[in-house]
C-alpha cells in the first residue's frame, strides 16, 4: 500500500497558515527549534531511507494496515446505511495515535537529541509516546494534569513500566491544556536536547503539518480499502475531532474527492447550550492558543474556558487550525454529539459487532448514526473508529451502572 | 517621542541603565496593584510593565503563574488592566502593558491600541507574537503611536535578531536565557553575549536593548546593567508580595526591593 506519500494541500500557505487560521504564535526563543523541527521534517518526508525504516516498523511493529470492518449489525441502527469501520484501535497501544509518534521519534533521533517530552490528557498519547521511547532508546518525560494522573492511573503506571517519568501539573486547571502549557516551558529550557512530541494537529507551525503527514495513512489505506470492497468511494467519512489529528488523518485522502461528504464530530458533553462542552468549532470562536489561531473556548476576555467532555482524549478547549479553516471553507462539516449519544453508540456498538470503542470514537459512531438517518441505506460510510475501549472500562461501567450493587443486578 | 523613549534616553544620559518592574495588574487586587506600583516607582523604577494576567500564561514560571491566577481570580479585565496603566503613567514612570497575545486580539487590536494610548501607555510587550504574525499589530501601535516591544533570545539567529529589531520600537527585550520568568541564582551566562549579538543588529538604528528574565538582586542588576540599557525584574517583585503577611509590609519589601535593584543600576560600571 502507498502509505509514504504526503501530499501537500493546496491552500497549505506560507509559515504553516490555513486561511485565516494556523501560523507561529510562540515566544521567539522556540522560533528556531521550529524551523529545525520544520526543516529535519521536509528532508525526512523526501529520504527514502527514512521513509523506508518508518513504513517497516508501521508493518511490523504497529501492524498496519489496519482492517476495514463491515459493521453489518451496527448498520441497522445508522438508518441501514452501510458502515465501514477504519480499525485504528487494533493498533499497537490501541489507538491511532502511535503513526505519529514513531515518526517523530525517528525524527527526534534523526536530529541527534535524546529527550522526548509529550503531554498526555487520557494517557493514549502518553503511552505511545513512551511505547516509542522504549524502542528508541530516548529518554522520556510525560507532563499530565493532576487531575488525569488520578483518574488515569492505571495509564500512569503503564507508562512507568515503559520507562518514562511522568510529570503530574500542578497548576491552572490540571488537566491537559496546562500539560500542554508545561511541556511547552520544558521545552524552551532544553531545546538543545530535547524534542517535543506534539500529540495532535494543534501548536506551532510545522507541528499541524506534520502531525497531519504521520496520520495521512490512516485515509490513503482506507480509501483504497473502501474503493477494493464497494467499488467506489464512500458517500461520508466520520470521525471524532479533539484536536482533531485521526479527523485529519482519515479525511486527508479524501479531501480532493469533491463527492465525498466530511464529518467531524466534536464532544458536545451535557450540551452546547449548557457552556460544559468542548465543542471548539461548534461552541468557541476564533483566537490564538497555544501557538496557532484556531477555534477556542473563550470567554469575552480571551481567557480560556475550561472544556468538559466524557472522553478525556476529547477534552480540550481548542481545535486543529485546518479543521478551523476546513469549517470555514465549508470543505467539511463538524457538529456537537452529547455524552449520553456518545454513551448510546458504544452501547451500541459493544453489543452488535462485539467491538468496544474508545468513547472518543463513540463520538464518531453516534455522528454515523445520524449521518446513516439523512443518507439512507444505499449510503456507505466509512467511519474512523480511532481506539479501543479498555481505558474507558471504569468510565463506562460507572456510566452504565454497571460497578457496584448496580452492577450485580445487571450481570 | 514617547515616555518610556524619553525615560531611557534620561537614564542613558546619566550614564546608567534603566530599572524595569514588571507586576500583573490586578496582583493581589486591582486596588492593591496600583499601590504596589507606586512602591516600586518610589523605590526607583523607571519603567513599569503591567502584565495583563492570562489563563495560559506558557513563558512564566511558578511565581508569575501564581501572581497572574490571583489578578484573575480577583477578575481583572482589560479594563482592569488599562485603569492600572492609568495610574502608572500619573507617577511619572513610564507604563508599558507586558500580555500573551489572545486577549489583545480578542479586545480588539485597533481598540487595545486606542485605548492604550488614551490611557497614557507608551507601549506594548507581546512575548508569543513574533514580528511575521504581527502584521495588525505594527499597523495599529503605529497608528495610535505605541511602542511596539519584541523579545530575542540566545537561539534567535542573525537574520532574526535584525527581523525583530527592525520590527521594535521602544526598545527590545532580550530574554538572557532559555527558560521561564522567575529568579535564578545567577545571571546567565548567554545574557552578555546576545546583547552583543544584538547591538550589531541595532547599530544604525540605536534601539535600546532591555535584559529580563532570572535577576533578582542588586547585584545581579549592576552586573547586567554593565551592558544593557535597561535591567527588567518581575518575579522578585511579586515574590515580596506573596511572602509579605500584609499589604503594607509588601509595599514596603517592593519599595526595598525596588531600591536596591536601583542601586545595582547605578553601581554599574559602563
Amino acid at each position: 500500500m502507498n502509505t509514504d506519500a504526503h501530499p501537500v494541500p493546496d491552500y497549505l500557505g506560507e509559515g504553516g497558515h490555513y486561511g485565516r487560521f494556523g501560523g507561529r504564535f510562540s515566544p521567539e526563543a522556540l522560533v528556531a527549534a521550529l524551523d529545525e523541527v520544520a526543516a529535519a521534517w521536509e528532508e525526512a518526508k523526501s529520504d527514502p531511507a527514512f521513509q523506508a525504516e518508518l513504513n517497516t516498523l508501521l508493518a511490523e511493529y504497529t501492524g498496519r494496515p489496519s482492517p476495514l470492518t463491515d459493521a453489518r449489525n451496527f448498520s441497522a441502527h445508522c438508518g441501514g446505511a452501510r458502515v465501514l469501520l477504519k480499525r485504528e484501535d487494533l493498533n499497537h497501544t490501541g489507538s491511532h495515535k502511535i503513526n505519529n509518534v514513531l515518526g517523530q521519534a525517528l525524527l527526534t533521533k534523526r536530529m541527534g537529541k535524546t529527550r522526548v517530552i509529550a503531554e498526555t490528557g487520557a494517557g493514549q498519547h502518553g503511552v505511545a509516546t513512551a511505547t516509542a521511547c522504549a524502542l528508541m532508546g530516548l529518554e522520556c518525560v510525560i507532563y499530565m494534569g493532576e487531575e488525569d494522573t488520578r483518574r488515569q492511573a492505571l495509564n500512569v503506571a503503564r507508562m512507568n513500566m515503559l520507562g518514562a517519568e511522568v510529570v503530574p501539573v500542578t497548576i491552572g486547571s490540571r488537566t491537559l491544556k496546562d500539560a500542554v502549557n508545561e511541556a511547552f516551558r520544558d521545552w524552551v529550557a532544553n531545546v538543545d536536547t530535547t524534542h517535543y512530541l506534539l500529540g495532535t494537529v494543534a501548536g506551532p507551525h510545522p507541528f499541524p503539518s506534520m502531525v497531519r503527514d504521520l496520520h495521512y495513512v490512516i485515509g490513503a489505506e482506507a480509501r483504497e480499502q473502501v474503493l477494493e470492497r464497494t467499488g467506489a468511494l464512500p458517500d461520508a467519512v466520520a470521525a471524532c475531532v479533539g484536536g482533531g489529528s485521526n479527523a485529519i488523518g482519515v479525511f486527508a485522502a479524501f479531501i480532493p474527492d469533491e463527492s465525498v461528504r466530511l464529518y467531524g464530530f466534536e464532544a458536545g458533553g451535557d450540551g452546547v447550550g449548557t457552556g460544559r462542552h468542548a465543542a471548539s468549532i461548534t461552541g468557541g470562536s476564533p483566537g490564538v492558543f497555544q501557538g496557532t489561531r484556531t477555534f477556542v473556548l473563550q470567554d469575552e476576555y480571551g481567557q480560556t474556558v475550561p472544556s468538559h467532555s466524557i472522553s478525556a482524549g476529547l477534552d480540550y478547549p481548542a481545535v486543529g487550525p485546518e479543521h478551523a479553516w476546513l469549517a470555514d471553507s465549508g470543505r467539511a462539516s463538524y457538529a456537537a454529539v452529547t455524552d449520553a449519544a456518545a454513551m448510546e453508540a458504544f452501547r451500541l456498538l459493544c453489543r452488535t459487532e462485539g467491538i468496544i470503542p474508545a468513547i472518543e470514537s463513540a463520538h464518531a459512531l453516534a455522528g454515523a448514526r445520524e449521518i446513516g438517518a439523512e443518507l439512507g441505506p444505499d449510503a456507505t460510510i466509512l467511519v474512523s473508529l480511532s481506539g479501543r475501549g479498555d481505558k474507558d472500562v471504569n468510565t463506562a461501567a460507572a456510566y452504565f451502572g454497571l460497578t457496584g450493587d448496580e452492577g450485580e443486578r445487571n450481570r | 517621542m514617547t515616555t518610556l523613549q524619553s525615560k531611557l534616553a534620561e537614564a542613558r544620559s546619566q550614564g546608567r541603565a534603566a530599572l524595569i518592574g514588571y507586576l500583573p495588574a490586578g496582583f493581589p487586587d486591582v486596588e492593591s496593584s496600583v499601590r504596589v506600583v507606586q512602591a516600586m516607582v518610589d523605590g526607583g523604577c523607571d519603567v513599569i510593565e503591567v502584565g495583563l494576567p492570562y489563563s495560559d500564561p506558557t513563558m512564566d514560571g511558578p511565581t508569575i503563574q501564581r501572581a497572574a491566577g490571583m489578578a484573575l481570580e480577583a477578575g481583572t479585565t482589560p479594563k482592569d488592566v488599562l485603569a492600572v496603566v492609568r495610574a502608572t503613567a500619573a507617577t511619572g514612570a513610564a507604563a508599558l502593558v507586558m500580555s500573551y497575545w489572545n486577549p489583545i486580539e480578542r479586545y480588539g487590536v485597533e481598540a487595545f491600541a486606542a485605548d492604550m494610548a488614551d490611557a497614557g501607555g507608551s507601549g506594548v510587550i507581546t512575548p508569543d507574537l513574533i514580528p511575521e504574525e504581527a502584521g495588525p499589530w505594527i499597523a495599529a501601535s503605529d497608528a495610535a503611536g505605541l511602542d511596539r516591544i519584541f523579545l530575542v533570545a540566545p537561539s534567535s539567529t542573525d537574520a532574526r535578531l535584525k527581523l525583530t529589531c527592525d520590527a521594535s520600537r521602544g526598545f527590545v527585550y532580550a530574554a538572557s536565557l532559555m527558560g521561564v520568568t522567575g529568579t535564578r541564582a545567577k545571571v546567565s551566562g548567554t545574557a552578555e553575549r546576545l546583547v552583543e549579538r544584538t547591538r550589531e543588529a541595532t547599530r544604525d538604528s540605536g534601539l535600546p536593548v532591555c535584559v529580563g528574565l532570572g535577576i533578582s538582586n542588586g547585584a545581579q542588576a549592576a552586573e547586567v546593567a554593565a551592558y544593557a540599557d535597561g535591567v527588567i525584574v518581575g518575579a522578585g517583585f511579586c515574590q515580596r508580595v506573596l511572602d509579605a503577611p500584609d499589604l503594607e509590609s509588601g509595599l514596603d519589601a517592593v519599595r526595598a526591593f525596588a531600591a536596591e535593584l536601583g542601586e545595582g543600576v547605578r553601581a554599574a560600571a559602563r
